[in-house]
């Protein structure tokens, strides 16, 4: 089904500083997971596989790579006559780059003025996770809502970067909202998922602009709880909330159990990524390869075991990797000796090279390195 | 009037490889499955790409429906573009006469209108059953060089296989003055394959005078390139070195696939500057679990691989359960392979399941009569029951549960 009556809004720079390795070349929404995709991938495909057909994507710095990556949109079938992609970098001159969630959606208030669709979808791009915004709406429909949010319920994520929690009536309305509280174990805290109306958020946005208050969390959510209708939506599934290096390489890690699988590529809502045209991955005479994600493109003749191979990595013969990330076309040596590394693309890791880091710790290489 | 193209490639993709059987029976020959994710198509229309071919004419005619669907607007080969691009061409109705296509040059006479519209210099002339890599381009400008008519690519075959292919004898300076359909005593080593440049003009003039003659079978091979020869014109063959195999059987459909898991193998996938572009499934990267073994093997997307597997092509969202093997064998895409189901020297086609301790195929070696081994083939959507033996050589039907050798 396309042509619901939902706009999509994706901030993919939020939160860079989190994981400054991995973003001192790219944005966010262009750090590689999971073998063939970028965090991006996930939330614009939710929108996609929820019938949105039209989608900002609103960015700030470093954005060459993500550019590359989304091109058209064709790949996510965004490329269209009506509707469509559009990708929107920062407007006014270069004295007035927006710091701020407001300040952004400020800034893109004439692409919100010319579309058409009366509800509006805001997600930021480091949380994984497979979820139809649809669902979101209906239960902002069945609540009567001014701004559903989208919580879930556990722990929150260690290192997240002011992460809100809510207090919430039995009928889900949002009673009280605290960022980033001193509070230990299972809680309900926010997912940066909001839907609401768009006019209603170009009013509100104008307001917090018009009183130079410009923090999203507590001018425009905190601010407004008493005033507006703030209802609080469960998402039940599975999240990865990658806010650290750890938790970047954790959840890669944690594609290796068939049900997050199951849940994250649910073959009814897939998630799309951009075309390489590579070949099938090809194993070697001498290849083991066990318990780990391969995606197309990669040469194994080494031992592979608890890893994540993304496109074009080549496992040269003899080469030993253990609970190990590879980026795209990086090439591992013969007889190397790889264990907890996390190593980004294009790296050249010659012969005989022995690198290990810890579970908690893993080692880090940048990209384009030669080791 | 659209602007005028060079080349134009016009590619035979109608018949019906009946030679395939099963696999060809509810689709056309090139779109048969190869490689773990191409179709035969993606290698001439590749080729064509990076040739710098823009404008390519993919005649239709038997089974079009998978075919058309998988070009679609050609957007995966970078045709969906603003004046050539790919366009597919089944024979239509004209006034009171409608006319299936009677034989390859015949295909392309009734396309003369789609071919003059860009005006073209050339046009190339290909089958949709070879797997190669090649340059069209290069092969273009020893057209022009040699001031040629017609130019016939060609490979050296050995000197004993030489009977079983179309043989061009060739003067000093490789023009040709002999035809030779599949010789019992070969004069030369130059076999053709099937890849034709024509001065388009000259072309226009035989397949006219071609079709107003009743007694042809409108065939390139056996009336046209005779006549061209016989009326003087300049012929060339145009040798190639490299990779190029006719998949027109199952036993070469299942070696070709084989030629990739060899590490010397001379067709290279993986280089960039050459690629082969398909259409690209939506699917997470393979999975290969604790226990599995997997080697000298292809696997695409969206496999999930818990069993040994040694020498097989996977193609995307294949299912291979723990304790299932797969031996030199070929599954295409979303089979699945059960627990304890042995697959040896065989072709599953799309969405086949084997169930829990099925046998499908076996090895040379294992076969008393050897004259009775061969490549075993499973249709699309059929079940093979637990248990059940399908034996060497034996094709099953499309879409039925098998259970023949159950205990």
């Amino acid at each position: 089904m396309r042509a619901n009556n939902m706009l999509g809004v994706l901030f993919s720079n939020e939160h860079d500083e989190k994981i400054h390795q991995l973003t001192e070349k790219r944005a966010m929404g262009s750090v590689p997971f999971g073998g063939r995709y970028r965090l991006i991938d996930f939330p614009l495909s939710n929108m996609v596989n929820s019938g949105i057909n039209k989608v900002g994507v609103i960015t700030k710095n470093n954005y060459q790579s993500l550019m590359d990556h989304l091109g058209s949109g064709k790949a996510w079938d965004l490329s269209r006559k009506r509707e469509g992609l559009f990708i929107l970098p920062p407007f006014g001159g270069a004295s007035a780059v927006p710091n701020s969630r407001v300040e952004y959606l400020a800034s893109i208030t004439r692409f919100l003025h010319n579309s058409r669709e009366e509800y509006i979808v805001l997600s930021d791009c480091d949380m994984v996770c497979n979820i139809d915004y649809r669902d979101v709406l209906a239960f902002h429909l069945e609540k009567g809502a001014d701004i559903t949010l989208v919580y879930r319920m556990g722990e929150i994520p260690e290192g997240s970067s002011d992460p809100t929690v809510y207090t919430l009536a039995p009928d889900g309305r949002v009673l009280e909202m605290l960022i980033n509280p001193a509070v230990k174990g299972t809680c309900n805290h926010g997912m940066s998922i909001l839907v609401m109306k768009r006019e209603k958020l170009i009013s509100m946005v104008q307001d917090c602009v018009s009183r130079n208050m410009f923090s999203f969390k507590q001018d425009f959510l905190q601010r407004n709880i008493r005033e507006c209708k703030i209802y609080g939506y469960e998402f039940k599934g599975t999240v990865q909330t990658i806010c650290s290096m750890n938790s970047y390489f954790a959840a890669n890690m944690l594609l290796m159990d068939p049900k997050v699988r199951a849940e994250l590529f649910n073959p009814n809502r897939p998630i799309y990524t951009k075309v390489r045209d590579d070949m099938p991955a090809r194993y070697g005479l001498d290849a083991k390869v066990s318990g780990s994600i391969i995606a197309d493109g990669c040469v194994i003749e080494g031992t592979v075991e608890n890893c994540v191979l993304f496109r074009g990595v080549k496992v040269g013969k003899g080469a030993k990797l253990e609970n190990c990330v590879i980026m795209q076309d990086t090439e591992i040596g013969e007889n190397c000796c790889l264990n907890n590394v996390v190593v980004d693309k294009d790296v050249r890791i010659q012969n005989e090279r022995s690198l290990m880091g810890s579970q908690s710790y893993p080692v880090y290489i940048s990209k384009g390195a030669v080791v | 009037m659209l602007p005028k193209q060079e080349i134009v490639a016009m590619l035979l993709a109608g018949g019906q490889g009946s030679r395939l059987g099963v696999l060809t029976k509810n689709l056309a020959k090139p779109a048969v499955p190869y490689g773990g994710k191409y179709r035969i198509i993606d290698f001439p229309l590749s080729n064509c790409v990076n040739s710098g071919i823009e404008t390519v004419g993919v005649l239709t005619q038997y089974q079009p429906l998978e075919l058309n669907e998988y070009i679609g607007s050609g957007q995966p080969w970078d045709l969906d573009s603003m004046y050539g691009g790919v366009h597919v061409l089944p024979p239509y109705q004209r006034g009171k006469k409608s006319d299936w296509y009677k034989g390859t040059a015949n295909a392309i006479y009734q396309n003369i209108n789609f071919i003059d519209r860009y005006n073209p210099d050339y046009v190339v002339v290909l089958s949709g059953d070879h797997i190669y890599k090649m340059d069209y381009s290069e092969m273009v400008a020893y057209h022009k060089e040699k001031e040629a008519d017609c130019t016939i690519a060609v490979i050296d075959v050995p000197l004993s296989e030489a009977s079983r292919f179309g043989i061009l004898n060739t003067r000093d300076d490789n023009s040709i003055y002999e035809f030779d359909e599949k010789p019992k005593v070969p004069k030369s080593t130059k076999a053709s394959m099937g890849i034709y440049v024509f001065t388009w003009q000259k072309l226009r003039k035989y397949l006219i005078e071609d079709e107003a003659d009743p007694k042809s079978s409108n065939d390139f091979g056996k009336n046209v390139l005779p006549n061209m020869l016989n009326a003087g014109e300049r012929m060339f063959a145009y040798e190639f070195e490299g990779y190029w195999k006719d998949v027109g059987t199952i036993d070469s459909l299942w070696e070709a696939n084989m030629d990739l898991l060899d590490p010397n193998g001379s067709l290279d996938l993986s280089k960039s500057d050459w690629k082969i572009y398909s259409r690209n499934p939506v699917m997470p990267p393979q999975y290969v679990a604790k226990g599995a073994a997997v080697q000298n093997s292809l696997v695409a997307e969206g496999c999930s691989v818990y069993g040994d597997i040694d020498f097989a092509v996977l193609f995307a969202g294949v299912y291979i359960a723990p304790g299932a093997v797969v031996q030199d064998s070929i599954i295409m895409p979303g089979a699945r392979v059960e627990e304890g189901a042995v697959v040896q020297y065989a072709i599953i086609s799309e969405n086949a399941v084997i169930e829990k301790g099925a046998k499908v195929g076996s090895r040379p070696e294992d076969c008393e009569n050897k004259d009775e081994w061969g490549v075993a083939v499973v249709g699309a959507n059929t079940t093979i029951a637990p248990g059940a033996v399908v034996p060497a050589r034996v094709m099953v039907e499309e879409g039925i549960t098998y259970e023949e050798g159950t205990k």
